[in-house]
């Protein structure tokens, strides 16, 4: 390449810092339940696109759990063709207008970026959500084609990330689909759990639409374990997979949990999100907020809870976390958007107890953490300070810990080897014990993120392909 | 949508019986499972007993009592109107193999759902003597079925208009003092469910009880319905809903079932105003 080429292909001035997406102002934002962040106009989008140094070794690519060709969809930007940038990443992600929302960038994709090394990294996930959004305000659905029937019937339990992917896959391949779903609305973790404000439910509702028109059948207040039993679905079905979730509530185990005014944060989440509490009493679902809130926990449940509270009236939200900021596991973004919205940083805290007047939440009383040496999970453990105690005085309290395996449909299934109640799998087929039966996602790892359980539904999807094929002949 | 194929008034003016189509559900719920539902798109998720379950018409049978919002829209809706969601069966089916001598005590409409569990207790061999308890004759409900599926049954009424004088544990106790029973089962409101199981103490006899916690999903998401057992804290979706009563903490389950209340009356008397009713 000689010099006269190399400075047509550099930008003249590369802007150091990344293009701001537009936003809601915080101080209007925290009073109502719309999506915080505009996204990127045409303008603002074709600028951070040229940005993408095109590097030759794409770490980002590697960085992404599902593999998205990350710098050929930009150069299809650049080029002014966004059809085709959208076609790009849908080729390796069914849900891009999701994960350009929700995925953590930071320790993905955006986390390697070449351009990271010395300035912002490319601002991957705005690109793609603005790729998505504009396939879905000016494009032409471009619906998939199935393959040729091929006359087997895979049953997939759960419609949360790993069951949509896996579900669009197969059915793409031509095998006949049958999603079931416990609640009364399909999509999992995408709508009882991640809020409004983040993710909009018709996004989510137009990617189940997209999986309905390609033949997939999905069955709503249908409770795998309950309605119809592995076994019995192993005898309807040629092969099964499991993405359930983990969806059992984590508690702390401290006293006064069981009052009025303490929520596990998927309650507080479904009620909100799922029941559309925040439009109580126009819908049936009540919920009770208070003036004051502590939400324990820091990772993205635990923000989503805080910033819900804020939104449905909550004068003062405390997140009370036992590590210190630095190790706070939620998204960034999240992290920075609760502060402008005026949330409260109670770091390197534990409750003790909830205190309680008459069956009621009156406040949660606290020990200071010091944090000692690194632990296995590689940071720093954290150990209560003798008379620090102290009060935080709160009408409710909710619990964002984390979640264990719910037995529901795994104790049911004879023959399924569990790991302390998770779904012991192949990481990279996601088979278990039993010939057919696959799972992934949640079930499988412990609670982790949108993106890694898609990655388990596509890897699922693939290996249900080769054991269908494989039994056919 | 589920059908409603038949609806009737089972006791004036607010106890509503409803025949439910829902087949899927109907192959698979045993005596003493619940069924989750929701009225409309606005509607809120409530758990209900079944009442009735029959797999060959693929149906099942539902006892509503008109006390919120919910329950009544539900009353009112008629025969051929429709229900839009029906979740479940739910919960564990209660252990109904032969348990030698069973008491069903059942107060208010908590009686309905002794049926399909006393059902099940006969066809496995036990001998079923039924206590039901009401303020006064008029309230007494599945009376009737209660008769066709137990050797004996005990009625009692606050102002002796039928049976015997009393409440119910005065029924109750005569029968474990006359002749002692192997597992007593009570479904009803909490305070009558403790009761119940304060007048079994004393004579050291099994007593399982139902618990009705306030729940969204009923799959162990959500932790709304836990309840405090033997020192533990359960889920009354997935871990029950038949629990040890002995074991129950009783003053958190009433505490809990009230944490809504305020919400309940606001939305109850906003839905009555917007329809001119009482």
């Amino acid at each position: 390449m000689d010099e006269e080429q190399k400075k047509a292909k550099t930008p003249k001035k590369l802007n150091p810092k990344r293009t701001p997406a537009r936003e809601q102002d915080p101080g209007t934002r925290k009073k109502n339940f719309e999506e915080v962040s505009f996204g990127y106009g045409l303008e603002e989008a074709l600028l951070e696109a040229a940005r993408c140094l095109g590097c030759k070794n794409r770490p980002c690519v590697a960085g992404c759990p599902v593999g998205v060709p990350i710098p050929e969809f930009i150069a299809a930007m650049v080029n002014g063709d966004l059809a085709e940038a959208y076609r790009i990443i849908r080729s390796a992600n069914v849900l891009p207008a999701v994960c350009g929302r929700v995925c953590p960038q930071e320790n993905q994709c955006e986390g390697v970026c070449t351009l990271g090394k010395k300035h912002e990294p490319v601002a991957i996930g705005r690109l793609e959500r603005f790729c998505a959004d504009w396939q879905r305000k000016n494009g032409v659905q471009a619906k998939p084609e199935p393959a040729a029937p091929t006359g087997m019937k895979v049953a997939v339990v759960g419609s949360g990330p790993s069951g949509i992917t896996c579900a669009y896959d197969l059915a793409r391949l031509g095998h006949e689909v049958t999603v079931f779903e416990a609640l009364h609305e399909p999509g999992g973790v995408l709508f009882y759990g991640i809020p409004e404000f983040r993710l909009p439910k018709k996004i989510v509702t137009g990617e189940i639409d997209t999986l309905r028109q390609m033949g997939v059948r999905i069955m709503t207040n249908s409770v795998a374990g309950k309605l119809i039993t592995l076994d019995e679905m192993m005898k309807e079905f040629d092969a099964c997979f499991i993405g359930v979730g983990a969806g059992l509530p984590r508690f702390m185990g401290i006293p006064g949990e069981d009052l009025n005014g303490v929520y596990s944060a998927n309650e507080f989440l479904t009620r909100t999100n799922l029941m559309r509490a925040y439009k109580f009493p126009e819908y049936d679902t009540p919920i009770k907020t208070g003036k004051r809130v502590a939400v324990i926990g820091g990772g993205n449940v635990a923000m989503d809870s805080a910033r819900t509270a804020m939104r449905l009236g909550a004068e003062e939200v405390t997140l009370v976390y036992r590590r210190s900021e630095a190790e706070l596991p939620a998204r960034a973004e999240e992290v920075h958007h609760g502060k402008e919205e005026g949330l409260r940083f109670e770091m390197c805290t534990l409750p003790t107890k909830i205190i309680g007047r008459d069956g009621w939440v009156k406040g949660i009383e606290c020990v200071r953490m010091e944090l000692c040496e690194v632990d296995q999970s590689g940071r720093r453990r954290p150990n209560p300070l003798a008379g620090s105690e102290f009060e935080i005085p709160v009408d409710t309290v909710i619990m964002a810990i984390g979640t264990g395996a719910n037995p529901l449909l795994t104790g049911t299934a004879t023959g399924l080897a569990l790991r302390r109640g998770y779904i012991e799998a192949d990481p990279e087929t996601g088979k278990t014990s039993i010939p057919g039966v696959y799972a992934g996602g949640d079930i499988v790892t412990g609670a982790a993120t949108v993106i890694s359980a898609m990655g388990a539904g596509r890897k699922a999807a693939r290996a249900i392909h080769e054991y269908l094929s494989s039994r056919k002949r | 949508m589920h059908r409603i194929l038949e609806k009737k008034l089972l006791r004036p003016p607010d106890v509503f019986f409803f025949k439910v189509s829902a087949p899927l559900v109907a192959a698979k719920a045993k005596a003493g499972q619940f069924v989750i539902i929701r009225l409309h798109e606005k509607g809120e998720r409530i758990p209900l007993s079944l009442a009735g379950i029959d797999p060959s018409a693929g149906t099942i049978s539902l006892i509503v009592m008109a006390v919120g919002k919910t329950t009544g829209e539900m009353a009112a809706l008629e025969e051929g109107g429709a229900i839009k969601d029906v979740c479940g069966p739910l919960g564990n089916p209660t252990h109904t193999e032969n348990a030698g001598k069973v008491i069903l005590a059942g107060g208010g409409f908590g009686i309905a759902p002794l049926y399909p569990i006393g059902k099940a207790f006969r066809e496995a061999g036990s001998s079923v003597v039924s206590v039901m308890g009401a303020r006064s004759k008029s309230l007494l409900i599945y009376e009737n079925e209660m008769r066709g599926i137990s050797d004996k049954v005990l009625i009692t009424t606050d102002d002796g208009s039928a049976g015997m004088k009393g409440i119910i544990t005065d029924a109750l106790k005569a029968e474990l003092e006359a002749s002692g029973a192997d597992t007593v089962m009570a479904v009803g409101p909490a305070p009558m469910m403790k009761a119940v199981c304060d007048a079994t103490k004393p004579f050291g006899v099994r007593t399982i009880v139902s618990l009705n916690a306030i729940m969204i999903d009923g799959t162990g998401m959500c932790g709304g319905c836990r309840v405090h057992v033997g020192g533990q804290t359960k889920f009354a979706c997935i871990d029950g809903p038949d629990f040890d009563g002995h074991l129950v903490d009783w003053d958190c389950l009433i505490n809990r079932q009230r944490m809504y209340k305020t919400e309940e009356k606001e939305s109850f008397e906003a839905w009555k105003k917007r329809h001119n009713l009482p």
